[in-house]
């Protein structure tokens, strides 16, 4: 019995959407920088990256929290489930997705700051993950 | 063992859809849930909690278990709607007042997972919600002992 259901459950999980790739790192970091009036700075996104905040949730202090203080190693979400790499030099689906990039800093922002980020911080974030 | 769960999920789910297998529940397989509640944490499936308990998740996602797991208000609304029409009508051991937001805290998961856990696995899986660490087929709904 348990073979019979597998080859549908198969077949269904197959037909999740694939990702919507309309941008690209560079697209993003103009666009955060458009909106900010300023042009991006890769080292003040690593300080804030690396940094711990006060005003998020305890649970969360950093995005280091989950993600190592390397963006080219995965990291570790709270539940165990491994959280592939940040940067687009070893994963190269991230920052092409501009719903998903937002959704994320929507949530992690919040978590961290208990927030939303700047588009400036967001420029030197998408600026700093993109520089390796 | 799994005589034993045969007998719970009877009870507990008596509508629920449960095919053949005694130690299988449905996977999730609404595009929208499985897409985004995999992020953090395999895809819970539906059947697991009651439908009050889907709604008062749904309902504060920006408190999610200590992160912010907020959605734009149509795919919310859309996933709440799948996961309360595939929720678990009853729950063997939760009152029907009460509002259960874990899995993992359900009479019967501590239960099973009391004394059948080995320090090992635990420290491998890091949190009970870890489904996937223990139960490979986990995600295709088998959470059978391997
Ligand atoms: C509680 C854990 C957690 C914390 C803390 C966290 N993140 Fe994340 N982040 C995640 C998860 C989980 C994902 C989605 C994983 C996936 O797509 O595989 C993600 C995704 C992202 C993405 C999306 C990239 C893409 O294109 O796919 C960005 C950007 C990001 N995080 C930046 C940050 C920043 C900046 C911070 C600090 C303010 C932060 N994260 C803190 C867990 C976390
Ligand atoms: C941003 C990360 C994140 C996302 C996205 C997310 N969750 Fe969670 N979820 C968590 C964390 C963290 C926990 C607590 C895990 C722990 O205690 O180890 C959790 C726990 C849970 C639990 C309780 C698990 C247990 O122990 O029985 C349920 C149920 C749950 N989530 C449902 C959902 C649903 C439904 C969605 C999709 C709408 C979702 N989650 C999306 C982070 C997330
Ligand atoms: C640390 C390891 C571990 C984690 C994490 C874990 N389980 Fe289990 N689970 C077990 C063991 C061991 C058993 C008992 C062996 C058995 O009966 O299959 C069990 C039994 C079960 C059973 C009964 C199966 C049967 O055949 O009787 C179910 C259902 C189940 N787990 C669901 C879950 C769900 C859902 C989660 C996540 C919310 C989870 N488990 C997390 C180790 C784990």
């Amino acid at each position: 019995m348990t073979r019979f259901l597998a080859l549908p459950l198969i077949l269904a999980a197959a037909a999740v959407p694939a990702l919507a790739q309309d941008t690209s790192p560079a697209q993003l970091r103009s666009g955060y920088e458009a909106e900010s009036g300023a042009a991006a700075d890769p080292a003040a996104g690593k300080a804030f990256f690396l940094a711990e905040h006060s005003g998020g949730k305890p649970e969360t202090p950093s995005c280091v929290t989950c993600h190592t203080s390397d963006p080219r190693a995965a990291g570790q979400a709270r539940t165990g489930k491994t959280i592939e790499p940040l940067a687009p030099a070893a994963n190269p689906e991230r920052l092409t997705d501009s719903a998903k990039v937002e959704k994320w800093f929507g949530r992690n922002c919040n978590s961290v700051l208990g927030r939303d980020c700047t588009a400036a911080e967001k420029a030197n974030i998408v600026a700093w993950l993109a520089s390796f | 063992m799994i005589r034993r769960f045969t007998l719970i999920l009877a009870l507990a789910f008596p509508a629920a859809p449960v095919l053949a297998d005694d130690d299988y529940m449905p996977p999730v397989t609404h595009p929208a849930t499985a897409e985004e509640c995999s992020a953090c944490h395999m895809a819970y499936p539906a059947g697991f909690l009651p439908a009050r308990s889907w709604q008062a998740i749904m309902g504060n996602l920006e408190n999610h278990f200590g992160e912010d797991a907020r959605l734009d208000e149509a795919t919310r609304a859309e996933i709440e709607a799948y996961l309360v029409s595939n929720a678990a009508p009853r729950v063997r051991g939760v009152a029907e007042t009460a509002t259960p937001l874990r899995i993992s805290e359900l009479p019967w998961f501590k239960r099973e997972h009391e004394r059948e856990v080995s320090a090992r696995m635990m420290e491998r899986a890091k949190s009970m919600s870890n489904c996937v660490a223990c139960h490979k087929g986990a995600e295709r709904g088998y959470f059978e002992d391997d």
